[in-house]
């Protein structure tokens, strides 16, 4: 076990290297980025301080190194848009907002989507099959974006329900979260789903019966923990997703976490608050990818071995 | 068998005569005969959901390539004497504050967003089954640095990619497109992989083999072709995922530039008028949830279809 | 003697999208104590699927129907039972305890997510009093039992750390936990490489010796029966053709279907012979014969038996056979 955690780490860390060369390289294609050496429209202490941090006056390589320096360090310098606040300053006071969102966002989902799933795996009545096959039908074709606007418009705009604005109250919560954890609640479900009836038709399920296990034991006991392995490893990267699809809810309901700042960002060319979000970003992923692997090698030793 | 039944019949001796070998049906056949794919389309028609999606996908086409070229009305044409117009019969759908016509923009917007979803698509599966093909085929060292390479590029958010070749490309259909493109053909890929692996042990690939075929023959006569049905369906699902991609990056405001129509574009600028014209929202919107519902339908369907395991 | 099990005109369906298969058509047959009983058949013939129905471990889109089904002085049949809750209650009680179960596919009936021991220990804490720290002795015993080395080690690994033939001897020791009354075994062998089918075989006999259980031996090959068994039944299409001691279906075959798949064994003793193919393949059981289901594969074949399926003819107290040549011989008529 040691062993696989310890690959999967050096792993993630040569996945970082590679995300890190890829946005220097990528910033330094943009045209007029500061990184491509061009200089113009900033003011001159930005400039200096910009020279000084990322050695633009040095022949390329050199600059790389100093920036992979910059990145091991954790320092990314001044934003260029917000004069004089520091990159790491934004984030920061970013997370607490998309940390919050997204948690909720994420147990709503994750419970939600065993629920249902569970539900229609278990249950007889065709229509609760039916509609919890076409809630999750609608909740992989529809993006979160229009979710968001369908419930601003019905809940916020008409009917005056909930805020439409702000993470103030627990109502605050409602149409954000909702609005990011219909598409995974659709996909766990099906998940869920598809995962007990596969594991029920299994043939250690019979086994399990010939031994005079009750069936409800079996469930929990065989089936469950198998099943559940599909959507361990979705439900990683979905914490990661959660704050990456988050860019336009949090825009939308005017949430001032990192999402709402990486688009603000993007629109306003900020460059080092760019470059420093995608390596947070990558970084974030890249650990619930980790943690994922360890879960599911945990749950089914097998998939250390492959 | 009980005793009454004995007395049900009289065994006369002819009865007891040799059977004809004519009258045995020595070789009886359990299913009927089709080939894989009319087998699967046979199924796929009984899915009313999919079939229903795909004439409404139909339409949506021949409109979007027709509407435009057939209606008085063009994308970015303004009367401002018509602003934020009602459903009327001079304007199907209503005009935008600029007094644009929105069934015109919705079908300029259509043009976009299907050819995006097609042509991202068609780009991911072409290098999804090489890449695939090639590691499941040739396997060892090979398989192992191509994989890794896949599993980095794969490792990074897509929407992180998309937004940086949006900031060095510009704009524009084609940075849409290769964004889309960078991480998108990884799952085809895997998919395309394990299926090759699995197959090329089989029987029928190595007899190929024995009998003189070449490598490139057997990896796309043999094995491709019997992979076909888990293609079929990643290809399908990529469409409404490049759909939805393009669709994202408009709304966000990076994407296609005005004035051009482009569903996410659409929903954005109607956004502003939320509180005042909340229908000019809801064209956009169904335009965008029918389009990803129906081929989510029909993804669906072919799965079911293609599944052999299912029948 | 007294029966262990008592099957009298068993008959599942399958409902399925392309129709109703009749996989078991009313057969009846029993089981003494101690005895080790063959029911022989190709794959379809309804061989397993009866002996699932008798466990209870058929999926909900089997339907049943049994006039008696006894097992050891209780009624274990589905029809007598007023709901499925109080059926699987009672099957709960049997299935693990005085009832095993040994599988054909020792890679895919093991749970592959849960360690050998812990699967080891379910039926015994299903039906003893045992606490789990005694239960996992009984375990570690019952490894030794099936010739596991250093089950010590052994029982904390999972399954997939476990040769096929490994795996089988677990899957019987699953079985032979609770110390059954009958043990059924639906080929075990048939995954397992020859070399170790034997060991296999011979574990199941002894250990049904040594417990003075009943087995019944499920398998399509003659030949696995022939050493074991002390009563045979063949069975095709869904209905058992003839049943008879292990000396009477071997050396006074009376059914066309037994003497064609004894012509399909090897005899060593006998090289010159010629295996010989019975031509055709088994009947649809979507839509069985009316008559004797192996009419359209049988030499002999008759109008009669296109027509009716035959009644089992009494040949001694031991050898029934049903075959429409038996009523040809006793109206005195001879071809051939």
């Amino acid at each position: 076990m040691t062993k696989y955690i310890s690959k999967r780490v050096l792993f993630g860390i040569a996945t970082l290297f590679v995300l890190a060369t890829v946005t220097f390289f990528m910033m330094y294609l943009i045209p007029g980025s500061p990184f491509a050496g061009e200089l113009k429209g900033v003011s001159e202490s930005i400039r200096e301080r910009l020279i000084a941090q990322y050695d633009l006056d040095k022949p390329i390589m050199l600059r790389y190194i100093k920036y992979l320096k910059n990145v091991l360090a954790g320092d990314f310098g001044t934003s260029l848009h917000r004069k004089g606040a520091l990159v790491t300053d934004i984030i920061a006071k970013g997370i607490p907002y998309t940390a919050a969102l997204g948690t909720v966002a994420f147990c709503v989902a994750m419970s939600l989507g065993t629920l249902l799933g569970a539900l229609a795996a278990f249950t007889r009545q065709r229509w609760i099959k039916g509609s919890v096959s076409f809630i999750a039908t609608i909740g992989v074709s529809i993006p979160s974006f229009l979710i968001a606007l369908l419930m601003m418009v019905v809940f916020g705009v008409k009917l005056h329900w909930l805020p439409l604005v702000g993470l103030g109250g627990w109502k605050n919560y409602i149409m954000p979260s909702l609005a990011l954890a219909l598409g995974p609640i659709a996909m766990i479900s099906r998940l869920v789903k598809s995962g007990l009836q596969e594991e029920l038709r299994q043939d250690y399920i019979t086994l399990a019966r010939s031994k005079g296990t009750a069936f409800v034991v079996i469930v929990f006991r065989h089936a469950l923990k198998n099943a559940l392995l599909p959507v361990v490893t979705y439900a990683g990267p979905l914490l990661a997703t959660l704050i990456t699809g988050s860019f336009v809810v949090e825009t939308m309901f005017t949430i001032p976490g990192i999402g709402a700042e990486f688009v603000n960002s993007v629109t306003n060319r900020d460059y080092t608050l760019i470059m420093a979000l995608t390596i947070f970003y990558g970084a974030l992923l890249i650990i619930a990818n980790i943690l994922t692997d360890v879960i599911a090698a945990a749950i089914d030793p097998r998939v250390r071995l492959k | 068998m009980t005793d009454t039944k004995k007395t049900q019949f009289v065994l006369t001796d002819d009865l007891f005569e040799k059977l004809h070998e004519d009258e045995k049906n020595n070789e009886f056949i359990a299913v009927s005969s089709k080939t894989y794919l009319q087998d699967a389309w046979h199924s796929f028609r009984k899915n009313r959901l999919a079939m229903v999606s795909l004439v409404f996908l139909a339409v949506m086409v021949l409109l979007a390539i027709f509407v435009p070229i057939f209606s008085p009305y063009t994308y970015d044409g303004q009367d401002l004497n018509a602003r934020n117009a009602l459903p009327s019969l001079a304007h199907w759908l209503g005009t935008d504050k600029f007094g644009r016509d929105i069934f015109v923009r919705i079908m300029c917007g259509a043009r976009i967003s299907l050819s995006v979803g097609f042509a991202a698509a068609f780009i991911n599966l072409v290098i999804g089954v090489v890449y695939g093909g090639i590691c499941g085929y040739f396997g060892g060292k090979l398989d192992m640095i191509l994989m890794r390479i896949a599993d980095i590029i794969y490792a990074i958010p897509s929407m992180l990619y998309v937004i940086m070749v949006m900031l060095v490309f510009g704009s524009n259909i084609f940075s849409v497109l290769l964004a889309i493109s960078v991480s998108g053909w990884i799952g085809m890929a895997r998919q395309v992989r394990t299926q090759v692996m699995s197959l090329k042990e089989r029987e029928f690939a190595q007899a190929a083999l024995v009998m003189g075929a070449s490598h490139n023959r057997i990896l796309y006569k043999h094995l491709i072709i019997n992979c076909i049905g888990p293609i079929i369906v990643n290809t399908t699902l990529m469409v409404p995922n490049a759909i939805f991609t393009e669709a994202f990056l408009a709304f966000v405001g990076i994407g296609i530039s005005i004035p051009q129509a482009s569903w996410g574009t659409m929903a954005n600028e109607a956004r502003a008028l939320l509180q005042n014209y909340p229908i000019q929202m809801l064209w956009p919107v169904l335009a965008i949830s029918l389009t990803m519902l129906s081929l989510n339908f029909i993804g669906d369907g072919l799965n079911e279809a293609l599944d052999p395991k299912k029948r | 003697m007294e029966k262990l099990l008592t099957v009298e005109n068993l008959t599942v369906d399958f409902v399925t999208d392309e129709g109703t298969v009749h996989a078991v058509r009313d057969i009846s047959f029993d089981v003494f104590p101690g005895e080790i009983l063959g029911i022989v058949g190709e794959s379809g013939s309804g061989k397993s699927v009866s002996m699932y129905s008798v466990m209870g471990l058929l999926r909900e889109t089997a339907a049943i129907d049994c006039r008696t089904l006894r097992f050891d002085g209780e009624d274990i049949n589905p029809c007598s039972y007023p709901d499925k809750k109080a059926y699987a209650g009672k099957m709960q009680e049997i299935c693990g305890k005085s009832m095993a179960m040994v599988f054909q596919d020792p890679m895919t009936f093991l749970n592959p997510t849960m360690r050998i021991g812990k699967q080891l220990c379910e039926p015994i804490l299903n039906h003893t009093n045992l606490s789990p720290k005694e239960a996992r002795e009984r375990a570690l015993e019952l490894m030794r039992l099936v010739g596991i080395p250093s089950p010590e080690t052994r029982i904390d690994q999972y399954p997939f750390e476990f040769s096929g033939g490994m795996r089988q001897r677990i899957i019987i020791a699953i079985a032979l936990a609770n110390d059954p009354k009958l043990i059924i075994a639906d080929e075990p062998t048939t995954a397992l490489d020859v070399t170790v089918q034997a060991q296999v075989l011979d574990l199941i006999r002894d250990e049904s010796r040594r417990l003075g259980s009943s087995v019944i031996l499920i398998t399509h090959d003659l030949g696995v029966v022939a050493s074991l068994c002390d009563r045979i039944n063949i069975m095709y299409g869904g209905k058992i053709l003839e049943s008879g001691t292990d000396e009477e279906i071997f050396y006074q075959p009376n059914h066309p279907y037994t003497k064609g798949l004894l012509s399909c064994i090897c005899n060593p003793e006998n090289d010159d012979a010629q295996l010989q193919p019975i031509p055709g393949s088994p009947p649809d059981l979507l839509q069985p014969p009316v008559g004797c289901p192996f009419v359209d594969r049988c030499e002999h074949a008759m109008k009669v038996c296109k027509l009716y399926m035959p009644e089992h003819t009494e040949l001694s107290s031991t050898h029934r056979s049903a075959c429409w040549l038996n009523e040809l011989a006793g109206r005195g008529e001879h071809r051939d």
